[in-house]
């Protein structure tokens, strides 16, 4: 829980803590140096990562000597004194008046207390219980005293939010979970209210806990005041096995820990790692597990039958089905899938190369472009922290981030509360350019570049001038939506070239960077060897034990959609795409009703398996040993931790598929699949170049419509937030975003219409969005504007919503 | 043999003045000199003379002012700021709303003084929100200095310029705490907070502030117009100058009796007519009820800081609350407990638990509930919070219960015996003379 002072360099400061010398870091709190001669000193307020307050009073300690000869006449939190040269301090380990004191408070925060530890979800894992048990007496003075105790109550629980709630009974007001809100993500939606003993967590009037990190207050809390509804009255700690994993909803790669019970996953929480997501994660990590359980789940093989229906198969007859239709296909496409782990990223690389002996293969199931392709080959693949690449670290030490394409807040929590943490505490400057200002950047203190959609090679440009002082010590974040406009990524390599400003590609979903790596592009191999490049070819055919591979690049996602329509290709092995994440959703489904074969490997039904003619299921997370590369290149792997004999991996479905076709792919298990990868490696060789795309100019003539923005808010509609439905009252609700002029004029709902279809919602007015703009969450109305609204980069039309 | 001559009225010179809140009838009386004084002295020199005087502050603490000026850093560019503490909300305490009540005018004229002497532009007197009287009336004298020109740009050709925003509480003894008092002028929560940082350095919006009481910067004026001599020449060795000695409770005429610090309750009883009519003292609080009772015994204390420090008690705010043999101790004790438990901010265990705990045992010992453990248990819970509360409110909370403990333990015991509480309340209170026909 508490971080260990490890820097050089820092100046140390020589205490004696009961009689033990040690030498700390200036300023760290007493309360920390107790730990390095190993006493714990008991604490409810005290929080490592949050500012101290000094409230709870549970950590008393006796100075008798403050460091100039003197001491203090009273006991001391040890929780908001910083050491001092020469200071002695004594703990409860050897102080009467510290240990009296720390029980004294003790005895007063248990005599308003319920003590319904049994019925209480924390009992079992509560530090109020646990230090009670070690600081304090073992009866209670209170019931006993005067008339007989009489506790304060309150009416049992009420909603901080629709997921998380509170009992004031069982609060002792430490001040964690609001301190947490105001000083973490910046959303002090919740405070203290009343005074005394009345004194209570509270909410403003229609104003509840909405923050995507709220469910951190629930695991800090020190009580069993804070609960969720997804968890509470589920089970006891002590019968819940905990395992460490990482989270899959986003590119961070944050630590969590998964509780289950009996082969169920029963709650998830955040892990601890200083150097990627400290001790927090999103609500979507946190909650969103439940999709793995939904009822539409895959539970076995399907094979489409004669009556064209699907019916069930075994494994051996599917994997035989599968090989038989992909060889007689005539052309197969792999669209892999941005959720893969980086080891069945790798199984569908290899599958495509050595099996199908294609480079058709994309795992972007997202617009994309093959400048993307190219930018990622040139200047993303293999790059990663050992090798110098940005980290969370260093967005704290950078003098300035740019964020183009990128809204962290909403698709990359980690790294937003890393942002702010960084422009609060470390003087980092944070640039966006986006459309407006949105709510996260305000709270990093951050400055708008106000940039419209399709303008961003511009404004890319324009930060080239001294005025914006981008240096060696910047860095810039790209998002994947830079991918939609041409020339954008070419601006931004540029930019980093004549600045020397460091680059991180932060993507939305956790298999991306894992994908890219492994080579799911159709112009890379694994370990970043160009297609292109024959040496490169030659080694990894080396490495998979083949002759040789295909020498051509590939086509990318919209070119293997673009090709079935055509009938240059008849078959499609899809890993978990769903087509209206794709760029142009009703061609993707087209495609998938008219290839010849489909195969589809994924956890629960979907368009796509409704369509095939085998489909596969696949191990959720849960099930299986796996690594996810987050946006720092930093490989996070996790291990299995549900046995499912019935569930199996990616890669092992493929492996079964290529065996049946006659040319294996040299693995079965995730454990062969790492070797495989050791042993190939990133490339040595020449890194591929990228060829600069010149931005498209605007010639759309005023009045023509508006320009669209938009992004997907963290909590949507999205396929692995399902099962969870208070978490997903949780949700910003899905409003239009424009100028006053277009609210003034279009009235409180709006209608937007584009080329594809129309989407009537809610206006609020953003006062500093650029001019011709609109913005629309991507993902939380209908079936997400890439089918409902508009293609990429067109415009679109602003009408009264009843109009 | 003490005479009505001991009195050193200053601050209450004018109370007796007809209508003598007005500006005219301050100026009248020498009101405003001493600003054109100070308004050609160096500000240092200000500083130093409240430093020679020896003022100490009058809120309780006894912190001495001028020395607390001198921490102000002079090098921060932030501006800084002077802050009055007029949340005067202490039981038995009543000095410094009949001050601004009456001569509003000798607050505001120390304010100008005291912001000129610390270079701050801005001033803030945060006053009692239940007091609504004392802010009109405060509100009214800082316009009557605009318009005068005391107040705003270039007063009085100076160069110098200040602003006073005269600010409502919203009714939280714990204001009175200056910590809180800033977190409730900022408009937050009205909660300490932690220190360091201190308010010299860190106080309002962060910037170097002064608190001072209302009676230490009404007295600022008279320093500057007679001198720190003429001021260090009142009072005690350690114990300078004048205070207002707020004497209530059963004697024949409560009231405001400004004297020499180091004067004694005997003085002072026999200059309010002694205790009321046929009875006797049984105890009395030297500084309102956070300072630990005191009893007969303790006629002869000089009231100055160290004469009542060294009885173990406070002088405070010298709230002389004097009670006679009617009173039941354990009653009043208690109805002090149900006032901390109820003002506690919450902040800190030791403060909001323990007041809570402390009320129902003292409630139950009150109606002879309980047992004679509970006393102990009282004194352990006093312990307990003594010194262990975020701030001095706790400490406060302990300091009738301990004291009266440890003066009339008989008395409790008697409650257990009797089964309940042996007084007559109806006795202590001021019409019992008419309600039992008893000739005074």
């Amino acid at each position: 829980m508490t971080t260990t002072p490890d820097k050089t360099g820092v100046e140390l400061v020589s205490v004696t803590i009961d009689g033990i010398q040690v030498d700390v870091p200036k300023d760290t709190l007493v309360i920390r140096a107790a730990e390095q001669v190993g006493v714990q000193v008991p604490r409810f307020c005290d929080h490592p990562l949050l500012a101290p307050v000094g409230a709870c009073r549970q950590c008393l300690v006796d100075v008798p000597d403050a460091g100039n000869g003197r001491g203090f006449p009273k006991p001391q939190a040890a929780c908001t004194l910083p050491v001092a040269p020469g200071m002695v301090v004594n703990t409860q380990v050897t102080s009467e008046v510290a240990d009296k004191a720390q029980q004294g408070v003790m005895e007063f925060l248990l005599i308003n207390h319920p003590l319904d530890c049994p019925v209480c979800d924390k009992g079992g894992e509560c530090p109020l219980q646990n230090q009670a048990m070690s600081n304090g007496r073992g009866e209670s003075r209170f019931v006993g005293s005067g008339a007989g105790g009489v506790k304060r109550t309150f009416p049992k629980p009420i909603n901080l939010s629709p997921q998380v709630l509170l009992d004031r009974e069982r609060c002792i007001v430490c001040q964690r979970c609001t301190r947490f809100a105001a000083e973490i993500p910046g959303d002090p939606f919740i405070a203290l209210v009343e005074r005394g003993a009345q004194q209570q967590i509270g909410i403003a009037e229609n104003a509840p806990f909405l923050s995507y990190f709220s469910g951190n207050t629930i695991q800090i809390c020190p009580v069993g005041a804070l609960t969720s509804e997804s968890y509470r009255f589920r089970s006891r700690p002590f019968d819940l096995v905990s395992s460490p994993s990482v989270g899959e909803h986003d590119a961070c790669g944050s630590a969590i820990r998964v509780d289950h019970r009996r082969g169920k996953v029963m709650r998830r929480l955040s892990g601890d790692d200083p150097e990627v997501n400290e001790e927090w994660i999103t609500d979507k990590d946190r909650f969103a597990f439940t999709y793995a359980t939904e009822a539409d789940r895959i539970t076995y093989p399907q094979v489409r039958d004669t009556d064209g229906s699907l019916r069930p198969a075994s494994w051996i007859e599917a994997f035989a089905v599968a090989a038989r239709g992909l060889r007689e296909a005539g052309g197969v496409g792999v669209l892999a899938g941005g959720r893969l782990t980086a080891e069945d990223a790798f199984a569908y690389s290899t599958f495509a190369r050595v099996a199908l002996g294609t480079n058709d293969i994309d795992f972007r199931a997202r617009p994309h472009s093959a400048e993307e392709a190219e930018f990622l080959a040139a200047h993303v693949v293999t790059t990663g922290p050992e090798a110098g690449a940005v980290t969370y670290a260093d967005l704290e030490s950078a003098s300035t981030v740019v964020l183009v394409g990128l809204e962290p807040e909403d698709e990359a929590g980690a790294v937003f509360l890393r942002l702010r943490k960084a422009a609060l505490h470390h003087g980092t400057r944070v640039l966006a350019l986006a459309p407006y200002t949105t709510r996260g950047l305000g709270k990093m203190n951050g400055t708008l570049v106000p940039t419209a959609p399709g303008e961003e090679p511009a404004a890319v440009a324009g930060l080239l001038g001294t005025e914006h002082g981008l240096d060696a010590r910047s860095v810039v974040m790209v998002g994947e939506r830079l991918a939609t406009v041409p020339g954008a990524l070419t601006a931004v390599a540029d930019l980093v070239a004549k600045t020397g400003a460091r680059l991180a590609w932060v993507p939305r979903r956790a298999g991306d960077r894992g994908a890219l790596e492994a080579g799911c592009l159709p112009g890379l191999l694994p370990g970043g060897r160009p297609v292109a490049d024959a040496a490169a070819r030659v080694d990894a055919a080396a490495s998979w034990g083949v002759d040789t591979l295909p020498d051509t690049p590939g086509r990318n996602g919209d070119a293997i959609v673009a090709a079935v329509l055509a009938g240059e290709l008849g078959g499609l092995v899809v890993g978990g795409v769903d087509p209206l994440d794709t760029t142009d959703p009703a061609a993707t489904r087209a495609a998938v009703e008219q290839a010849s074969f489909v195969v589809a490997l994924d956890l629960r039904a979907s368009d796509v398996t409704r369509a095939a003619d085998v489909v596969l299921p696949v191990a959720p997370v849960t099930d299986k040993a796996g690594s996810f590369v987050n946006w720092e290149g930093r490989v996070r792997s996790f291990e299995r931790i549900l046995a499912n004999p019935a569930s199996l991996p990616d890669s092992r479905v493929l492996a079964g598929i290529a065996e049946e076709l006659g040319r294996p792919l040299g693995f079965r298990t995730v454990e062969d699949v790492r070797a495989q990868m050791a042993e190939m490696g990133p490339w040595d060789g020449p890194r591929a170049t990228m060829t600069p795309v010149e931005p498209v100019a605007d010639t759309a003539r005023p009045g023509e419509g508006l320009r669209l923005a938009s992004w997907k808010q963290m909590i949507d509609n999205g396929t692995m937030l399902a099962g969870d439905k208070h978490l997903a009252a949780t949700a910003r609700p899905a409003v239009a975003r424009v100028a006053r002029a277009v609210h003034d004029a279009c009235g409180p709902m709006v209608t937007v219409t584009g080329d594809r279809g129309s989407v009537t919602l809610p206006s609020e007015v953003a006062p500093d969005l650029v001019d011709d703009t609109v913005w629309l969450p991507a993902s939380s109305t209908g079936r997400g504007l890439l089918a409902d609204l508009a293609s990429p980069g067109s415009r679109v039309t602003v009408t009264g919503g009843n109009a | 043999m003490s005479t009505i001559d001991t009195l050193t009225p200053v601050l209450t010179d004018d109370w007796d003045a007809e209508q003598s809140w007005k500006l005219a009838t301050y100026e009248s009386r020498g009101g405003y000199e001493a600003l054109r004084t100070a308004l050609g002295m160096a500000p240092d020199d200000i500083v130093a003379a409240v430093k020679d005087s020896g003022l100490r502050g009058r809120g309780g603490a006894g912190f001495p002012t001028g020395m607390k000026w001198s921490f102000i850093p002079q090098d921060n560019p932030k501006p800084k700021y002077l802050v009055v503490n007029a949340d005067e909300s202490e039981p038995g305490t009543c000095k410094d709303t009949p001050l601004m009540m009456a001569s509003p005018h000798t607050l505001v004229e120390g304010v100008i003084i005291s912001s000129f002497a610390i270079r701050a532009n801005h001033a803030f007197i945060y006053i009692r929100g239940e007091i609504l009287h004392v802010i009109r009336r405060v509100q009214a004298a800082v316009a009557e200095a605009y318009a005068a020109g005391h107040l705003g740009k270039d007063i009085h050709g100076s160069g110098y310029d200040l602003d006073v925003v005269v600010h409502a509480g919203a009714g939280a003894y714990i204001c009175g705490e200056e910590t809180a008092l800033l977190e409730g002028l900022e408009g937050r929560r009205g909660q300490p907070r932690l220190r360091p940082p201190f308010p010299a350095v860190a106080g309002l919006y962060a910037s170097p502030t002064v608190i001072n009481n209302v009676e230490s910067i009404a007295s600022v004026p008279s320093i500057i117009s007679h001198g720190a001599e003429w001021f260090a020449s009142m009072g005690t060795e350690k114990s300078k100058g004048y205070g207002i000695f707020s004497v209530s409770g059963h004697v024949e005429r409560p009231g405001q009796y400004e004297a020499p610090l180091g004067i004694t309750l005997r003085e002072l009883l026999e200059m309010s007519g002694g205790v009321r009519h046929g009875h006797r003292l049984k105890f009395w609080t030297p500084g309102g009820s956070s300072t630990p009772l005191l009893t007969d015994e303790h006629l002869d204390v000089p009231l100055d800081f160290e004469g009542v420090a060294g009885v173990g008690s406070m002088l405070g705010t010298r709230a002389l609350q004097v009670f006679d043999e009617t009173t039941c101790v354990v009653r009043a004790v208690l109805r002090w407990t149900e006032f901390y438990k109820h003002e506690s901010c919450g902040k800190c265990t030791p403060c909001r638990e323990g007041t809570w705990w402390l009320v129902q045992t003292l409630a139950a010992l009150e109606r002879g509930e309980g047992s004679e453990a509970d006393l102990d248990l009282l004194l352990d819970q006093c312990d307990n919070i003594l010194g262990r509360s975020f701030c001095a409110l706790g400490d406060g909370a302990t300091s009738p219960i301990s004291s009266s403990i440890q003066f009339f333990r008989d008395e409790y015991l008697a409650h257990l015996t009797h089964g309940g509480c042996p007084f007559d309340p109806a006795a202590s209170t001021a019409w019992a003379g008419s309600l039992t026909g008893a000739a005074k």
